[in-house]
């Protein structure tokens, strides 16, 4: 087990050098001058040197990946070059709105999935299985984005269940910021429900199509039995790849569910430091969301070891 | 036990769900706008967003505009001018205060004036600045400006908002806590989310109708109509989708505002590179051009055709939209007779706003009919800015000049479209020493037709202001001579 973990924790120290590089080179080719950015069309010479000069733009790219890199190693994620807030506070702000999104539409597809692919399985061929299937072939088809309109359509215009968009925010109580969180996180959750519903049906059909299912079966025990009891087990593993996978994607993918309901959101953020070419946060931010997804495979990957002794022993 | 808990658990809800509804107290007004501002001081940046926020609600300069485009006075309560029009002495008000409590006195303004125009300003307009000889201060509520020129467009300049005046205390956290004289005082800033201003009960002026407003960004066009439509907001200042404006003129709990802007909508002709150095081509592509049919299929109809660079609410208009009306019958000929029969093969480099990208494909449609062919490449405002406005590197292009009063830039043979004649930078230099208004009218108007004679660009259409309201709100800005949402006379009707 300690080797295992030892080189997970290897490959994914070696992963996030390669990813800060990347990423700063990524951005350092990207067209577009924040200075002249900042100051429009009649920003004059002088004047946009002084910005430069002022943002530390004016010093060369070795020095400022060395800056950001070392920054980052002590927490500091360095000054937003258009907001001229700390990157950190930003990041901290925008992440209570994203991880509970996050999370929430997690919650929601993995509640809703796992049940309905285990009693697709179960009731294989069945009217329930055909039904199952077809609803997930459609959540799989629908937009996530046009599903969000419709609902914001009938919950918030028509039926004025909802507000249309914004966030409550935590000062104003759990219940109204998750509330102001219900619709995005259905509209995120749909195409996740979906993907990992067929994910949980087809794992646990292959794993009780396996010999040693047959063995139980022989053994004496109810279908029920070794489906609970031997099969469900076995097939969480592909379903927690996608879990984790699906994880990643809601944190970084969100953007543009966060466009349709205008959440104050990680994804926003990067949109709109794009678009100012704001580097400094674009690097961070997306740097974060590397980090993210590199711990949360990391944590798949020491929870496969826990379901599975198998792994713990041979690698 | 359990009939209760289900009561009450629907009386919450469907409390929550009624206190949406009824947020709005009727001292308070929630706007939405599409661009959040990257900081809220106005004397260090560009963003149009900035004085959307800030202009005249938080900061206020020497003048200011009205809604109809005027000058009028703002701190300055009165101003005399040198019989050279060199000198003016600007006479402050009494007991105005800034929001931290320090009084505003002649110090303040030398010290704003001083600071745009300091060597290491980052005012994005700096050159507004770039007459004034010295600033002085004369007593407290006096101040003495003095030009190196007369300049009669100067109480003009000082109206924007990049020439608020701010205080030595508080200006090195502007940005983030913005500290001026307005009506409003800044409270609170949700970053991605909204910012939220209170009245000023120390106001100098007349006070603010509206206890409290609330700035909310929403960059998504069918957000904007969501949000309008569930009426989470109150109002909502320059609105993104056109397109639905009809169902809110056909609504009775709302009413649309359609105004007109500073933005002269243009397609950016580089005048260097052949073959629009020859003005028989530059006069084909006008002629090629069908106006209406782009303002109709890019802004669904709203805007006012234009034929030179030049509001078309400013008294000094000349409507000049006959000289290069839509002709493609003639542009074909001109064409020929500029020796390209077959017609040519150009770039056109389109930015972000829907007016570009929307009405670059008509006007590439409308171009290929007269025979010359676009190769259209979309780019970024960050891109567009490298590229075209200090690249230029270009052959077409399409934007909106939202400064006002702007004809001046056709003075500068280094501006992106490289327009040089120096007949009409003679005329500028003239306009700027002129201080008589008719005369002015005069030049002003002589200036406008020189453009559209040799066809400089393609004159398209004056930008429209859109807002959508509730009914009730009243007071607010239709046109936008600035980009503000001055929401100092805005109340809610009883």
């Amino acid at each position: 087990m300690l080797r295992y973990m030892v080189k997970k924790l290897l490959s994914l120290a070696v992963s996030l050098v390669v990813a800060s590089a990347v990423i700063f080179l990524a951005l350092e080719v990207v067209p577009g001058d924040p200075a002249a950015n900042m100051l429009g069309i009649n920003a004059q010479e002088e004047t946009l040197a002084a910005l430069r000069e002022e943002l530390g733009l004016d010093r060369g790219p070795v020095a400022r990946y060395a800056d950001w890199v070392g920054g980052m190693l002590v927490g500091d994620f360095g000054t937003s070059y258009t907001y001229r807030t700390p990157v950190s506070e930003m990041i901290a702000d925008r992440v209570v709105v994203s991880l509970p999104l996050a999370l929430y539409a997690l919650a929601l597809s993995t509640l809703v999935a796992i049940p309905a692919g285990i009693w697709a399985a179960a009731r294989r061929g069945s009217g329930v299985d055909l039904g199952v299937m077809g609803l997930t072939q459609l959540g799989v088809a629908i937009p996530n984005f046009w599903f969000a309109m419709l609902m914001v359509l009938i919950f918030a215009i028509n039926l004025r269940w909802f507000s249309a968009g914004g966030f409550a925010g935590w000062d104003a109580g759990v219940g109204p910021a998750m509330h102001s969180l219900t619709l995005p996180a259905v509209a995120l959750a749909l195409p996740q429900a979906a993907i990992l519903t067929r994910v949980m049906r087809s794992a646990l059909l292959d794993t009780l199509g396996e010999d040693f299912i047959r063995t139980a079966r022989a053994k004496g025990l109810t279908r029920g039995q070794t489906l609970w009891r031997h099969a469900l087990r076995n097939a969480l593993i592909p379903v927690l790849t996608i879990i984790g996978l699906q994880f990643s994607f809601l944190i970084a993918g969100a953007i543009i569910i966060e466009n349709v309901f205008f959440l104050p959101g990680l994804g926003r953020l990067v949109f709109q430091a794009i678009s100012a070419r704001d580097l400094i946060v674009v690097e961070s931010v997306v740097m974060l969301l590397v980090f993210a997804v590199i711990m949360v495979n990391f944590v798949v990957d020491l929870t496969y070891a826990a379901v599975d002794p198998r792994l713990r022993r041979s690698r | 036990m359990k009939p209760k808990t289900t009561t009450t658990g629907l009386a919450s809800v469907l409390a929550l769900i009624a206190g949406m509804g009824a947020a709005q107290a009727q001292g308070d007004l929630v706007i939405g706008m599409q661009l959040e501002p990257p900081h809220l001081d106005p004397t260090s940046a560009a963003a149009g967003a900035i004085d959307q926020v800030t202009y005249a609600n938080i900061f206020e300069g020497l003048t200011r505009f009205g809604p109809d485009g005027s000058v009028n006075p703002g701190l300055a309560e009165s101003w005399d001018i040198s019989d050279d029009g060199r000198i003016y002495t600007f006479h402050l008000h009494e007991g105005v205060t800034f929001h931290d409590g320090t009084a505003l006195d002649a110090g303040d303004v030398k010290f704003s004036l001083d600071r745009a125009r300091g060597e290491d300003s980052t005012n994005a307009q700096k050159g507004l600045f770039a007459g004034i000889e010295t600033v002085e201060v004369v007593d407290p509520l006096t101040v003495r400006v003095t030009l190196a020129q007369p300049d009669g467009s100067f109480l003009f300049n000082m109206a924007w908002g990049d020439a608020v005046i701010v205080a030595p205390e508080s200006v090195d956290q502007l940005k983030t806590n913005p500290v001026g004289t307005g009506a409003f005082r800044f409270a609170d800033w949700a970053q991605g989310d909204r910012i939220d201003i209170v009245r000023n009960e120390d106001y100098w002026g007349t006070p603010a109708g509206l206890e409290s407003a609330t700035f909310k960004f929403i960059s998504d066009p069918t957000a904007a109509f969501a949000a309008m439509m569930a009426e989470d907001i109150d109002a909502f200042s320059g609105f993104p989708a056109p397109e639905n404006l009809p169902q809110f003129d056909a609504d009775p709990r709302f009413k649309v505002l359609v105004g007109s802007t500073e933005g002269e909508t243009i397609l950016s002709t580089n005048n260097a590179q052949p073959p629009f150095d020859d003005v028989k081509v530059r006069k084909a592509m006008a002629h090629a051009i069908d106006r209406q049919a782009i303002i109709d299929g890019a802004m669904f109809g709203y805007g006012t055709p234009i034929g030179t660079h030049f509001a078309p609410h400013h008294p000094d208009y000349v409507d000049l939209t006959g000289q290069s009306a839509h002709d493609p019958e003639l542009a074909r000929s001109l064409l020929a007779e500029a020796g390209y029969p077959d017609g040519f093969t150009t770039t056109l480099k389109l930015p972000p706003p829907s007016y570009a990208r929307r009405g670059g494909e008509i006007i590439a449609a409308q171009l290929r009919e007269v025979g010359i062919e676009t190769e259209i490449t979309n780019l970024e405002w960050a891109q567009w800015l490298e590229q075209v406005f200090r690249g230029k590197d270009f052959g077409l292009t399409i934007v909106s000049h939202t400064e006002p009063m702007d004809i001046g830039i056709y003075a500068d043979p280094d501006y992106y479209f490289q327009y040089d004649n120096p007949a009409f930078t003679e005329l500028m230099t003239d306009l700027q020493g002129e201080s008589e208004p008719e005369a002015r009218s005069e030049m002003l108007r002589k200036a406008q037709r020189i453009i559209a004679e040799d066809y400089v660009n393609g004159y398209l259409f004056q930008l429209a202001s859109l807002s959508v309201a509730k009914t009730g709100v009243q007071g607010l800005w239709k046109n936008a001579p600035t980009q503000a949402i001055d929401l100092t006379g805005v109340s809610w009707a009883d």
